[in-house]
């Protein structure tokens, strides 16, 4: 190959690296995004987790949607009312209220009070029940597997299998509601931190077979309802419910119920 | 021209399966494979970019490097031209269709350096295809790509459930899985 042929090509291919460079340059400039500043300030005040909690795809997705006003100040339930408030600052709006709430397994059934039909020694995961005979060994159909789908979805580390039933750390959990995703019995549910009372059963079996599968559950005796001096108390599939927003915390229903699934 | 074309849609998405017969984009392959859902979202992301890729590659080879007399220095050319075009893409979703960019973004950076978009240019020269069919062709192979990842990902989403040997467990087995999935793919192959 001869001279030319060499600077031939050397001229080519570093006129189009030259030519792709300015074109890049150029569009870097003309494309380029206007962040909002105070979406960045959001984000730095937000916890950082990315858990999703909020529904939105992570703590970037959340503070472009305050900005934008979709979501409110307080939308993180990770953060509570302490990030609220920082962000409202940096937003320049009054915090609204937000309640503290924790994740609530309403299930008791340890090994000790439940009864189970078989042996289950397959996949350690609750998921997988779903494919094994009556959905898993336990008699109770509506009961706590035990095999801590929650405990992995947790990024908190706040919710623990204990003897054989999912038991949430009220401290440590923040209210990211991923357990309640990823329980296959949906027997988790953010309620109040503050809740006196809640019914830690969700049986839909009439009384006498959830008496015959468990100790710890709710027969649908009515005796809380009938009890309750503020009326917040109703039965629905054959198990009790709190309304958290009228209960007054006075202990009836706790005092009355004679399984002593209100805790 | 359409029975041609045809043919080539089916022979570069299934019989020639870029992933499992011609072993090329193999790191998203078994990098972006664990869930079905991000597993498409990357499907859909080399789809776009290989088809553009194999459009500008065709017109840089066609109006430039055969011209000048210097197809010999097509790999470093079209490397050159492929990050760049991805880069431009990436800013330019993220100005004019957000709600792409959400989805495809994170996505982008990593097709950059995607051997398959490289092997598809290199392979529409080295068959001769002209631009129109080279596109055909890049998007063929795409979808091939597409189709394997979500096929693997579904897979390793119930492999989740399985007791695995301890030696076998995490990448092992995938790539056994990929290996019997390519044996699979290998029943298309009288299909032309």
């Amino acid at each position: 190959m001869d001279m030319a042929g060499i600077l031939m090509a050397t001229g080519i291919v570093g006129a189009v690296g030259l030519f792709v460079g300015l074109f890049l340059g150029v569009a870097g400039i003309k494309f380029k995004v206007d962040v909002d500043e105070r979406e960045e300030a959001i984000l730095g005040v937000l916890p950082g987790n990315n858990c999703g909690g909020c529904g939105y795809a992570g703590c970037s997705g959340l503070a472009a949607a305050i900005v934008k006003g979709e979501a409110p100040t307080n939308a993180c339930p990770v953060g509570g009312e302490k990030v609220g408030t920082q962000v409202a600052q940096i937003m320049g709006v009054e915090a609204g209220e937000s309640v503290r709430k924790v994740a609530f397994v309403k299930c008791r059934g340890d090994k000790e009070r439940t009864r189970v039909d078989y042996d289950y020694t397959g996949i350690e995961d609750c998921a997988m029940l779903a494919f094994v005979p009556s959905g898993g060994p336990k008699t109770c159909k509506d009961g706590c597997l035990g095999f801590g789908s929650c405990v992995k979805a947790c990024p908190f580390n706040a919710i623990h299998v204990v003897n054989g039933v999912a038991v949430v750390d009220k401290e440590a959990c923040k209210a990211c509601g991923k357990c309640v995703a990823a329980c296959p019995k949906k027997l988790i549910e953010l309620i109040p931190y503050n809740a006196k009372h809640v019914v830690a059963c969700s049986s839909r079996e009439k009384g006498p077979v959830t008496m015959k599968a468990c100790d710890a559950g709710c027969i649908a005796c009515q005796l809380c309802k009938k009890n309750c001096p503020a009326d917040a108390i109703v039965i629905e599939e054959f198990h009790a419910i709190i309304d958290q927003e009228k209960c007054t915390g006075c202990g009836t229903c706790k005092e009355k119920c004679p399984k002593k699934v209100i805790v | 021209m359409v029975k041609e074309l045809l043919v080539i849609l089916i022979s570069s998405s299934l019989v020639n399966n870029v992933v499992l017969s011609q072993f090329l984009g193999l790191c998203p392959f078994l990098g972006v494979s664990k869930k079905t859902e991000t597993a498409t979202g990357m499907g859909v992301a080399v789809i776009f970019v290989i088809t553009l890729a194999s459009a500008v590659a065709g017109a840089i080879y066609q109006f430039i490097l055969l011209p000048f007399d210097i197809a010999y220095l097509q790999t470093i050319v079209f490397i050159l031209v492929i990050a760049a075009l991805v880069q431009f893409v990436e800013m330019f979703l993220k100005k004019f269709i957000p709600g792409l960019y959400q989805s495809l973004g994170v996505y982008l950076p990593l097709i950059t350096t995607n051997c398959a978009v490289l092997g598809v240019a290199l392979t529409n020269v080295q068959k001769s295809y002209g631009i129109v069919t080279g596109i055909v062709n890049g998007f063929a192979t795409a979808v091939g790509f597409t189709i394997s990842i979500v096929i693997l990902a579904g897979i390793r989403e119930k492999l989740k459930y399985n007791d695995i040997p301890e030696s076998f467990q995490g990448m092992p087995i995938v790539l056994v899985t990929a290996g019997l999935m390519a044996i699979a793919f290998c029943g298309f192959s009288g299909l032309l």
